[in-house]
């Protein structure tokens, strides 16, 4: 009985402590949300062990809501007493909640209660946050978190770093891993560390392992090392070279990237050029007009579909081709019909026609209108520390390729491309053949005034749009033409692609515009080599 | 006929010179009479801005007719003129400026002030002897001189020859422009050359200096009109022409046809010299945007307008267009100003080949054979190739 009621009691006990425990865990739940709010409320002691709590919960979440703390912007929202994310904006601050992820609007910063934190939490939370960042699924998070951690090297994070680096799987997150932890252990005491970590950091691109080794091998003025270690000091000097080198080549590469997609510009923007004035002879002055009016035809899209931000550009580029095209078959059949055979005249008119067409955009609105850039084409692809390539440039490259590959289709394998051949090269002879010369006339000045459409839906999305743009392209693209040979495209093509290396290439010896200018006195100088250009069309002209 | 003065002779045969000539006579007197003789508040006073602006339309009415001779007369159609222009004028700026000596904001007695302002140690070599009027007028000749000897050397050697000229003057002017507009070049960047104080002594603010600078301009464009008149007249003008209409077919004959449009060319980079050298004192500024491509076409218009190949005609559409953009910008117009610029380029461009003259000369012609129309044929119409 007395061992009944010993195990009766026991059991009471058990269920009382079970049943206080479970009580006390409601009060005290470990999950997310309330974490977040005690994390708010709580005191400066408090938070190190709740911040401990969140890391172990193994939360994305919780990696927002230590950042926001870090940085100041986690506030308690003075009302309802809800935990917020807060963002600035220009009307006050956007805040997010920070447990569900809500938006919850804009606020007045009075209406919240900033989180305070000392510099105890502080260092806390730059360790857990390097460890949470480090350890994360997204291996995007990782390799933001290794490239901060390059950035500002932490000695106290060397250990996290390092198990993290072991475990790493993904090989170019490890490459950064490996360059953060080099860039704390090159400050180490041990000289085995260091010595390896140089190895490290003169196999890498950063500008940051540079300032490291040129710190390292740094020179007193008689000659002797500043650093200690003279050995280390050689090691540096000698990483130093092998580093400066490679960015060098990536400099290199990277010029080159911009001068081509410089050319492609160029490309895009003379390619219709090209056309009128190689099939027709046509000065068209007002071509850098059918540019703008295709980069309007993009705002506007964008204007009427702004849910379709994203989709614009793609619509946009018919859309573009058609408006400028159909302005372009206006011009023909009303001006430049009257007046073939006068270039010089032809060349005046068309100027009339550029001036009007600005003076009415000028009219609708004189500054530059805001073209959205859509999401796929911003940012930027990054194949190391010293080279990155931006998606915008590398589509325009592939477009103004793809608007090249299409026009010579065009041009070599349909019948209208075979009339607009024949009255390139010789114009009676054609007329005599049967062709409608005048109906070739128009359609080839419509086309070419829509592929300048169709460049300037490319160009919005890296210049200004305004009723201007067009003058800055007149120029270069006539130069483009005359360099490359009228009626060539691959004359067209070449030169272009040429032109833009070799402005970028000029750049950083003589600044933008010297080597703009370089560029014209080149030209200016070139066509007296070749009056034609590079590419001449072969024939027999008769000029009169 | 061909012993009698030159002036005589025109006067005598050319009914338009003549009647041109009697208008600058009378504007000649009567505009310095109005403005320095009369009382301010008589009705006939002439203001001195408007001697100023009048003195700005002959300054453009030069630079249309040195265009003329080398459009009208040999078909090269220069869309760079205001090169040349510009040239000129910054010679005289750069003269005027040295004048400023310390009275600069910065009292520098040597240094001007975008130079001090700049922390300039001395005057780069390209500066020296412009203090000397002289010199600088040397200059006004020699920059725009020279660079169209060169270029015009290169360009017509290598048979570049119709819009691929035009092109390639358009680039020179825009190159010249961003060049200009550096300030490491020494020319004060995009503000320019300004501050004028006076001109050999004489105050530029004062009316006197004013109405002498006006005459002078006057003189001088009668000057380069009888230059004109001369060389398009003389028998190197008619291979000018025959140049215009069928460059092969003259070069065939036996003439060398770059050494006929070089001559040219140089001469009417020099008038376009002179002219940006009277202009630049009158308006009290030069600055790089007088390189803008958008001006040397401008110029263009001028000439078509009045109707090239005629001399005369460049002079009248210079100043019409010119007046009529005064009227136009300072108005509730402005806005409207740039669609009637358009609309001028297509219309006369299509309906107008021959310009203002064109219109005029056939309601003469109704009652008169025109005495005009053996030398300058139809220099407008279709005849012109690339």
């Amino acid at each position: 009985m007395k061992t009944t009621i010993k195990l009766l009691r026991a059991i009471v006990k058990i269920l009382l402590t079970i049943s206080v425990a479970l009580s006390l865990n409601k009060v005290w739940a470990e999950d997310f949300a309330s974490l977040t709010q005690q994390l708010a409320t709580s005191a400066y002691t408090e938070k190190s062990r709740i911040i401990d709590k969140l890391q172990s919960l193994n939360d994305e979440r919780a990696l927002l809501v230590l950042k926001a703390l870090l940085d100041g912007n986690l506030s308690v929202n003075k009302s309802d007493k809800s935990v917020v994310i807060g963002k600035d904006s220009p009307e006050g601050i956007e805040t997010t909640h920070a447990v569900t992820g809500e938006v919850m609007g804009v606020v007045n910063s009075r209406a919240l209660e900033k989180v305070r934190i000392n510099n105890t939490v502080r260092g806390k939370l730059r360790t857990v946050i390097a460890s949470l960042q480090l350890s994360a699924k997204n291996h995007q998070l990782r390799l933001q978190s290794a490239r901060d951690l390059i950035k500002s090297p932490d000695e106290s994070l060397r250990d996290l770093i390092a198990a993290a680096h072991e475990g790493e799987t993904m090989p170019s997150v490890k490459a950064e891993m490996a360059l953060a932890l080099a860039m704390v252990d090159v400050q180490s005491a041990d000289d085995g560390l260091r010595n390896q970590a140089i190895t490290t950091l003169s196999s890498s691109y950063s500008s940051e392992a540079v300032a490291i080794l040129e710190r390292l091998s740094e020179k007193n003025p008689d000659g002797t090392y500043r650093e200690a270690s003279a050995e280390i000091a050689k090691l540096a000097e000698a990483g130093l070279g092998k580093v400066q080198d490679r960015i060098g080549v990536m400099g290199f590469f990277e010029n080159l990237f911009f001068g081509i997609s410089l050319g492609s510009v160029l490309l895009l923007a003379a390619i219709g050029l090209a056309i009128t004035f190689g099939v027709m002879g046509v000065i068209n002055m007002a071509h850098g007009e059918m540019i703008m009016l295709g980069a309007y035809t993009t705002f506007a899209i964008q204007q009427l579909f702004p849910n379709w931000i994203e989709a614009s550009i793609i619509i946009a580029i018919p859309m573009a081709f058609l408006v400028s095209g159909g302005v372009g078959v206006i011009i023909e059949r009303t001006v430049i019909r009257h007046l073939y055979g006068r270039p010089l005249e032809t060349l005046l008119a068309t100027f009339g026609i550029s001036l009007f067409l600005q003076q009415l955009v000028r009219t609708y609105n004189s500054n530059n209108v805001p073209v959205i850039t859509p999401d796929w084409m911003s940012g930027f692809y990054q194949i190391n520390g010293a080279l990155s390539l931006t998606y915008n440039r590398m589509y325009i490259i592939l477009f103004s390729l793809l608007v090249l590959g299409l026009l010579a289709l065009l041009l070599r394998k349909t019948l209208l491309g075979l009339q607009m051949r024949a009255v390139t090269q010789n114009r009676a002879m054609a007329n005599s053949m049967g062709i409608k010369s005048s109906w070739v006339d128009a359609l080839t000045f419509g086309l070419g005034s829509g592929i300048a459409g169709m460049a300037g839906v490319a160009l919005s999305q890296i210049t200004n749009v305004g009723p201007n743009m067009g003058q800055g392209f007149i120029i270069d693209s006539f130069m483009v033409v005359v360099f490359g040979g009228v009626g060539n495209l691959l004359g067209t093509f070449f030169a272009a692609m040429g032109l833009g290396v070799v402005n970028k290439f000029l750049e950083p010896y003589s600044g933008a515009v010297l080597g703009k200018i370089f560029v014209l006195v080149f030209i200016i100088l070139f066509i007296q080599w070749r009056p034609r250009g590079l590419f001449a069309l072969k024939g027999r002209f008769v000029t009169d | 006929m061909t012993h009698k003065p030159l002036l005589h002779r025109l006067m005598a045969s050319d009914k338009a010179s003549r009647w041109l000539f009697i208008v600058m006579f009378a504007l000649g007197i009567l505009v310095p009479f109005l403005n320095l003789v009369m009382p301010p508040d008589s009705f006939l006073h002439v203001p001195t801005y408007m001697v100023t602006l009048i003195g700005k339309y002959l300054c453009f009415a030069m630079l249309a007719l040195a265009l003329d001779l080398i459009w009208g007369y040999c078909g090269i159609l220069s869309l760079g003129h205001g090169a040349f222009f510009a040239l000129g004028g910054y010679a005289m700026g750069m003269y005027l400026m040295r004048q400023i000596g310390d009275r600069g904001v910065y009292g520098n007695p040597v240094l001007p002030d975008f130079m001090v302002f700049l922390n300039w140690q001395e005057l780069p070599w390209y500066w020296y002897g412009f203090d000397n009027f002289a010199f600088a007028m040397l200059m006004v000749l020699l920059a725009p001189g020279i660079l169209a000897f060169v270029f015009g050397w290169l360009a017509f050697r290598s048979r570049v020859t119709g819009v691929y000229l035009s092109i390639i003057t358009q680039a020179l002017t825009y190159a010249l422009m961003l060049a200009f507009f550096r300030n490491d070049m020494g020319f004060g960047g995009n503000n320019g050359l300004t501050d004028f104080k006076d001109i050999l002594g004489f105050d530029l603010q004062s009316d006197m200096t004013r109405n002498v600078l006006f005459v002078l301009t006057l003189l001088f464009l009668a000057g380069s009109y009888l230059l004109c008149y001369y060389i398009t007249r003389s028998k190197a003008g008619r291979v000018l022409v025959s140049i215009r209409d069928a460059e092969s077919r003259t070069r065939f004959i036996g003439y060398r046809v770059e050494h006929y449009k070089l001559f040219v060319f140089v001469v009417s980079a020099l008038i376009a010299g002179i002219a940006g050298a009277l202009y630049v004192p009158q308006i009290g500024i030069i600055n790089p945007s007088e390189f803008n491509p958008l001006n040397s076409i401008e110029i263009v218009i001028w000439v078509a307008i009045g109707g090239r190949g005629t001399l005369y005609g460049a002079i009248l559409g210079a100043v019409l267009v010119n007046y009529a953009k005064t009227t136009f910008t300072s108005g509730i117009f402005a806005e409207y100003w740039l669609f009637l610029l358009g609309a001028l380029f297509v219309i006369t461009t299509i309906y107008l080949p021959r310009g203002v003259i064109g219109i005029l000369d056939g309601y003469l012609s109704r009652r008169k054979p025109s005495s005009t129309a053996i030398v300058t044929g139809s220099p407008a119409g279709g005849e012109v190739k690339s």
